[in-house]
């Protein structure tokens, strides 16, 4: 079983291997007010979660976001590339995560399928 | 709302945007006494008497989307129908302790679920709240608090990487299935 101690050893590792960490990431944030967690949004932060450990994704930011008023459409997530649009995906399941991971996040391609919206980055 | 997760994932998030700094969710299981009870306390700006008496209603909200605000009905109408019920306590500037209770051997009381990658996932989400997090079975007990997590990571490292994402898996998961008795996380019997 992971102890506390198992995590400063993990520090200690990860500190001495020389990475630049730079802000600006990916930002991916999943909606978690009542109607999405009704509509299972915890299995998709799960997947999202799981996802980027399993493909060792580093510098992405993962955030929630309470009801925005599309409930019907929930379980929403927003991809925010760094320098481009802001991309709503819509009922997104937990099997859609590793697609929209893959194709958006790692190689910048949208999955048109689900897009709910589109918002461009202010200048 | 299928699982008791749920409305737990869904009081935590009003205590986020409540503005609090600091939530203690506190589960407690007692076959013997044959209670299941579920506390929320934060440090956000909390209710004033006006709001809290009809808090579970579920045309009263903070929200301003919409006029309808279902996760405390939600949550008292589970445990009104598994023999229990809801408790809120609040003050403006004292932050708010939402505490569920239900019968532990009721037929209509939904199973906690997959806790650890609730919390989990609450931890990596909002790095700048400290959670603490207390679960009792039958007496035996698995408690840590988010403060000793983020100082043993340090400042540098995100919560997000990887191999963080895996030790925290592995953290949650090994110390709450351990109460169990090393079955399942989400046992329930």
């Amino acid at each position: 079983m992971k102890t506390v101690e198992d995590l400063r050893r993990l520090r200690k590792r990860l500190q001495s291997q020389t990475r630049l960490r730079h802000s600006g990431g990916t930002q991916i944030i999943v909606g978690m007010g009542t109607c999405g967690i009704a509509a299972g949004a915890r299995e998709v932060m799960a997947a999202i979660l799981d996802e980027i450990a399993k493909r060792q994704l580093e510098d992405i930011t993962v955030r929630q976001t309470g009801c925005i008023g599309m409930c019907e459409k929930e379980v929403l997530v927003d991809v925010v590339r760094p320098g481009e649009p802001r991309i709503t995906y819509g009922k997104v399941k937990p099997t859609d995560v590793p697609t929209i991971i893959a194709e958006h996040v790692v190689n910048g391609r949208l999955v048109d399928e689900l897009v709910v919206a589109k918002i461009e980055e202010p200048q | 709302m299928r699982e008791l997760a749920d409305h737990i994932q869904d009081i935590m998030q009003n205590s986020v945007e409540a503005g609090a700094t600091e939530v203690t969710l506190e589960i407690t299981e007692d076959r013997q006494r044959d209670v299941f009870i579920i506390r929320i306390s934060d440090n956000g700006r909390g209710m004033d008497e006006a709001v809290l008496k009809h808090v579970t209603d579920p045309f009263v909200t903070s929200r301003r989307t919409r006029r309808v605000g279902l996760g405390l009905s939600l949550l008292e109408m589970t445990a009104k129908r598994s023999g229990g019920g809801v408790r809120i306590e609040s003050a403006p500037g004292r932050g708010t302790v939402v505490e569920a209770s239900y019968v532990h051997s009721h037929w209509d009381r939904p199973p906690l679920g997959n806790i650890a990658a609730t919390i989990k996932g609450f931890i990596v989400v909002n790095p700048e709240i400290t959670l603490n997090y207390v679960h009792s079975v039958d007496g035996k007990v698995f408690s840590f608090t988010s403060r000793e997590i983020a100082a043993a990571l340090g400042e540098e490292i995100p919560l997000t990487h990887p191999d963080v994402l895996s030790w925290l898996d592995s953290f949650l998961t090994g110390g709450i299935s351990d109460l169990y008795g090393g079955a399942r996380e989400n046992e329930d019997r």
